[in-house]
C-alpha cells in the first residue's frame, strides 16, 4: 500500500515536472530569440537588464498568486483551474497536429531572429542608455513569461508541492535555455518546438481532463494512474489525425493544389 | 503603455485560437459536470464520457480545419 501511494504521487509530481519543464523551454526559446536579436544588434546592457527585469516581475507574480490559489478549496481549483489546463492544453495539441499535416506552417526561429534583428537595426542608434534594447527585451520575456507563468501556477495550483514542483521544471527550463543561449550566440532553430507542443499538448489535455474529473467528484479507476492511461490515449489520437487530415486535405483540394500541401509535409 | 495590451492579448490566447473549439469544450464540461452526475449512477463511466467528448471535439476540429484550410 504504502509503495502504491508513493507510485501514485510520483506520477503526478513526474507529470507536473515534465509539463511544466516542456512548456517552459518552448516558451523561453522564442524569449531567447528576441533577447539575442537584441543583444547582437542594439548591445548586451539593455537586453539583459530588460530580460532580468521581466524575469523579477513575473517571479513576484508566482510568489504572489501562488500560495494564495493553493488556500482555495482543492476541488473548485481543480474544475476551474483543470479547465483552464484542457482549454490550453488542447489549443497545443490541435496546433501540433494541424503543423504535423502541413496545414499550418511551422515557427522559424532563424526566420524571427532575422526579422527582429532588421527591426532594430532600423530604428537608429541610441545615445547613452539604450531603451529601446531595454523595452524590447522586457516585452518578449513579458510576454512569453506570463505564459510559463500561468503554467506553473495551473499545474501547481493542487498543493505547495506541486507548486515547488512546477516552479523547478519552469527554472529549469530557464536555466537550460540560458545556458544554451550563452554557449551557442544563435536562436535555437533545431529545437523541436512542434514535437514538444504536441507532447505538452499531450501533458496538460491528460491532467486537465484528470483534474476536472476529480474536481467533479468523478472516480477515476485506478486514481492517479489514469493520468498516464489518459496520456497514451491523447496521444494515440493526436499520432493518428495527423495522417489523417494529411488525406483530408488532399481530398479536397484540387489535382494542382495537392502538390503544395506535399511539399509541407 | 502598450505591452500591457499585448499581455492581455497574450492571455486570452493562451486559451482561445479556435473561438468555436474553445466554446464546445467549456459546453461539454459545463454538460459533463453538472448534467451528468444527476443522470449516471456510475462515477466510473463519467470520467470516461468526459474523455470521450474532449476527443471528439478535437477530432472534430481538426478535420474541420483540414477541409476548410487545404493548400
Amino acid at each position: 500500500m504504502v509503495i502504491g501511494l508513493g507510485q501514485l504521487e510520483a506520477t503526478r509530481m513526474g507529470t507536473t515536472l515534465a509539463a511544466a519543464f516542456l512548456a517552459s523551454l518552448v516558451e523561453c526559446v522564442e524569449a531567447l530569440t528576441v533577447v539575442l536579436a537584441v543583444g547582437s544588434v542594439r548591445g548586451w546592457p539593455g537586453a539583459l537588464a530588460g530580460a532580468a527585469s521581466a524575469l523579477g516581475v513575473l517571479a513576484a507574480i508566482v510568489a504572489a498568486v501562488g500560495p494564495a490559489l493553493t488556500r482555495i478549496p482543492l476541488h473548485l481549483v481543480q474544475l476551474v483551474v483543470g479547465a483552464m489546463i484542457l482549454l490550453f492544453g488542447m489549443r497545443w495539441l490541435r496546433k501540433a497536429i494541424l503543423r504535423s499535416a502541413g496545414l499550418i506552417a511551422l515557427h522559424d526561429e532563424a526566420a524571427a531572429f532575422a526579422k527582429e534583428a532588421a527591426e532594430l537595426r532600423g530604428a537608429g542608434v541610441a545615445r547613452g542608455w539604450d531603451r529601446l534594447a531595454f523595452a524590447a527585451s522586457f516585452n518578449i520575456t513579458m510576454l512569453e513569461g506570463t505564459e510559463v507563468v500561468f503554467i506553473v501556477i495551473a499545474l501547481g495550483a493542487g498543493g505547495r508541492e506541486l507548486m515547488a514542483t512546477a516552479s523547478l521544471g519552469a527554472v529549469a527550463a530557464l536555466l537550460t535555455i540560458t545556458a544554451l543561449g550563452v554557449a551557442l550566440h544563435q536562436p535555437l532553430a533545431r529545437v523541436p518546438e512542434n514535437t514538444l507542443k504536441c507532447v505538452v499538448g499531450v501533458l496538460l489535455s491528460a491532467l486537465g481532463t484528470f483534474w476536472v474529473g476529480e474536481g467533479a467528484g468523478f472516480a477515476w479507476p485506478g486514481n492517479d494512474l489514469a493520468v498516464p492511461v489518459l496520456m497514451a490515449a491523447y496521444l494515440v489520437i493526436a499520432m493518428c489525425l495527423a495522417p489523417i487530415c494529411r488525406r483530408v486535405a488532399r481530398a479536397v483540394s484540387s489535382p494542382t493544389e495537392e502538390g503544395k500541401t506535399d511539399a509541407l509535409v | 503603455m502598450r505591452w500591457y495590451r499585448s499581455i492581455a492579448r497574450e492571455v486570452v490566447g493562451l486559451f482561445v485560437d479556435d473561438g468555436s473549439f474553445a466554446i464546445a469544450i467549456l459546453v461539454w464540461l459545463a454538460l459533463v459536470v453538472v448534467v451528468l452526475p444527476r443522470v449516471a449512477a456510475d462515477a466510473h463511466w463519467a470520467g470516461l464520457a468526459l474523455f470521450a467528448g474532449l476527443a471528439l471535439i478535437l477530432i472534430e476540429s481538426v478535420l474541420r480545419f483540414a477541409r476548410q484550410h487545404t493548400k
